[in-house]
């Protein structure tokens, strides 16, 4: 579902150029649960924004569920980013003026969908991570764990091929970090294909397979 | 993007910086206050303007005999041309164009005097049609000189609304006498006031008329003063003129080219250069009233960038979730054109106060009755969305191109 060839990133700052990544091989299918790991600087969170159509490789291939995604024009990578990726961050990235139902709309709203079914859909995403009674509080009224389980809810409000985790669990209590691990386990079961960044063990070791990384190139598990 | 979460944001943005809104959104009031009210005045000044050039006639040209300056069937140069009054007659047969021509008799230093009030004035004498051609109206309950009057020479004045004053006072002055040069004479009607901006022979509110007929009885008068005339068609006026000095130069024998022979001021002129003028003052004002718009929406721009600042994060997100660059240019032009639509409403409803207000403060006189026209308001809304969408669009277009990642990390 997902194939990367010799995919490179490097940033420019003026005068030195940062290869983030060194070219990187990798291959996903689907309904794989997956972590990434490395120390930082390693280049976890560019390749995660390249796979999710955030930023564009400098070089190289990326396949998409056959979509050739180095040829999309910016238009096209934010339908793919609506419909194809769902992101969960490490600060949740919530809009914190809307209340829990309106943030699990958004990704409707861009899409198109009617007022009717985006009503319906919103609510039952927010009823599958149990947060079916908070759907009128604001972020700012939710604790870490909820918060995180609405961007989850968000993230698959287009029912996407791939949901990419960035430390979903950083910012969180360990209670709260492992109800959220164990939330992603049973989306996984369900058929989604999951891939989480983390520095954390004890979640890597509850994924199926750890990609690990080091200077911007895969060296395990690729 | 959805509507009412676009409307709440930005309600709640506004709230948040209150004052920040507050002199935004002043900017545009500003502006659109000054393109309404200039134009406004503009308009205003120009039917002041118009009104009181029309205090001398609507379109007509006065007539005056002249001096010849070219020898003409045996006549020298230097020969005093006089008119009387059957010319006005004879004008009338032989050019058709004319629509109305009345002689004026004039007599300076009249002597008029009722009871112990006495008044030296300009009186003259004239035809019914006289008070049509320089928009004269009698107040209530009078009259202006009529065709009895001057068929049957009746010793009947009108007067103007200042010499009235003069002489009268309060007191009413219609159908009491007058005496003018000791013989007496029925006041039938007092001018309504009106403004009159130039003059030949004095202000009309400073005259007393009397039938051109009565006038030449009383004095003997051979020649009158001048004659008015107004041609039927405003466009003809060149036609009518050239008419005149063909007519008048076959019977008083001077040559139809000779300019000086006779002297007219035709007051169309002056109005065709009132229009151009303030075509062009209006035009003036126009621009000053857009600038100060536009200064107003080079605010409402900076803003715009300040807001997209302080949104990026917010930007991110959205396009995370797939918000396209038209989604995002859309909604900062929505707040744009919103804040500018508020901003332009106020200025109008302010705009439109100080237009109702102004003719309580009595300077009509000077600057006229602003008007707020159909096309002021269109120029003003015009040019108020266009500031809208030029001040939005750049911030708006910043904030669709950001890069997503970079947005997220903000």
């Amino acid at each position: 579902m997902i194939h990367m060839k010799a995919i490179k990133k490097i940033y420019s700052t003026g005068k030195v150029d940062v290869e983030a990544l060194r070219g990187i091989d990798l291959k996903v299918e689907k309904n794989e649960f997956i972590s990434i790991m490395g120390p930082s600087g390693s280049g976890k969170s560019t390749l995660m924004n390249i796979m999710g159509c955030l930023d564009t490789p400098t070089s190289g291939e990326y396949y998409l569920e056959q979509e050739e995604v180095q040829t999309l024009n910016p238009n096209q990578l934010a339908e793919i980013r609506n419909q194809k990726v769902g992101f969960v961050f490490q600060n949740f990235n919530l809009l914190p003026y809307a209340t829990a139902f309106e943030n699990v709309e958004v990704p409707l709203i861009f899409k198109g969908v009617s007022l009717r079914k985006r009503r319906k859909r919103s609510e039952e995403l927010l009823e599958r991570v149990g947060l079916k009674d908070r759907m009128d509080h604001k972020p700012t009224e939710l604790s870490g764990g909820e918060m995180q389980r609405v961007s989850i809810a968000r993230a698959l409000a287009n029912e996407p091929s791939i949901i990419l985790a960035d430390e979903p669990t950083g910012n969180l209590d360990s209670v709260s970090g492992k109800e959220i691990v164990d939330l992603f386990e049973d989306l996984w079961k369900q058929g989604h294909t999951i891939i989480v960044i983390t520095h954390d063990q004890e979640i890597s070791t509850r994924t199926k397979r750890i990609i690990k990384l080091r200077d911007g190139m895969v060296v395990d598990g690729a | 993007m959805h509507v009412l979460m676009f409307v709440t944001q930005f309600l709640r943005d506004m709230r948040s910086q209150k004052l920040r809104t507050f002199l935004t959104i002043f900017g545009i009031i500003w502006g659109t206050a000054s393109v309404v009210l200039l134009l406004a005045f503009g308009k205003g000044l120009h039917a002041q303007n118009q009104r009181a050039m029309y205090g001398l006639g609507e379109r007509i040209v006065i007539l005056w005999g002249g001096k010849t300056s070219k020898p003409y069937m045996g006549f020298g140069r230097g020969r005093w041309i006089q008119l009387r009054e059957e010319d006005a007659h004879l004008l009338k047969r032989e050019i058709k164009e004319i629509g109305g021509i009345s002689p004026e008799y004039s007599k300076w230093s009249t002597t008029m005097r009722y009871r112990k009030n006495t008044v030296t004035q300009n009186m003259i004498g004239i035809y019914p049609i006289f008070g049509q051609l320089r928009n004269i109206y009698p107040e209530l309950g009078g009259r202006f000189i009529n065709h009895v009057d001057l068929e049957d020479k009746k010793r009947v004045v009108f007067i103007g609304d200042k010499l009235k004053k003069d002489l009268f006072g309060a007191d009413k002055a219609i159908g009491k006498y007058i005496f003018i040069d000791n013989v007496p004479f029925l006041v039938v009607g007092v001018m309504k006031k009106k403004s009159q901006d130039s003059s030949y022979s004095g202000r009309d509110e400073n005259k007393a008329f009397i039938p051109a007929t009565t006038f030449a009885a009383m004095y003997g008068y051979k020649y009158v003063n001048n004659m008015i005339f107004k041609p039927e068609d405003a466009r003809q006026v060149e036609f009518v003129k050239n008419q005149v000095y063909k007519v008048l130069g076959r019977k008083y024998k001077f040559n139809p080219e000779d300019k000086e022979a006779l002297w007219m001021w035709d007051t169309t002129e002056m109005e065709k250069f009132l229009t151009y003028f303030f075509l062009a003052f209006r035009a003036f004002l126009a621009i000053i009233g857009t600038f100060t718009l536009i200064v107003g929406g080079i605010g409402v721009s900076n803003i715009m960038n300040v807001v997209v600042e302080e949104r990026t994060k917010e930007i991110g997100i959205k396009m995370s979730l797939g918000a396209k660059k038209r989604h995002v240019l859309s909604q900062f032009i929505f707040e744009t054109l919103i804040i500018t639509l508020v901003g332009g409403v106020i200025g109008f409803m302010f705009a439109f106060t100080v237009v109702k207000i102004f003719p309580y403060f009595k300077l009509e006189e000077y600057m006229g009755t602003p008007e707020i026209s159909f096309s002021a308001a269109l120029i003003a809304v015009g040019v108020l969305g266009l500031v809208g969408l030029i001040s939005g669009f750049f911030p708006a277009r910043r904030a669709a191109n950001l890069n997503p990642v970079q947005a997220l990390k903000f």
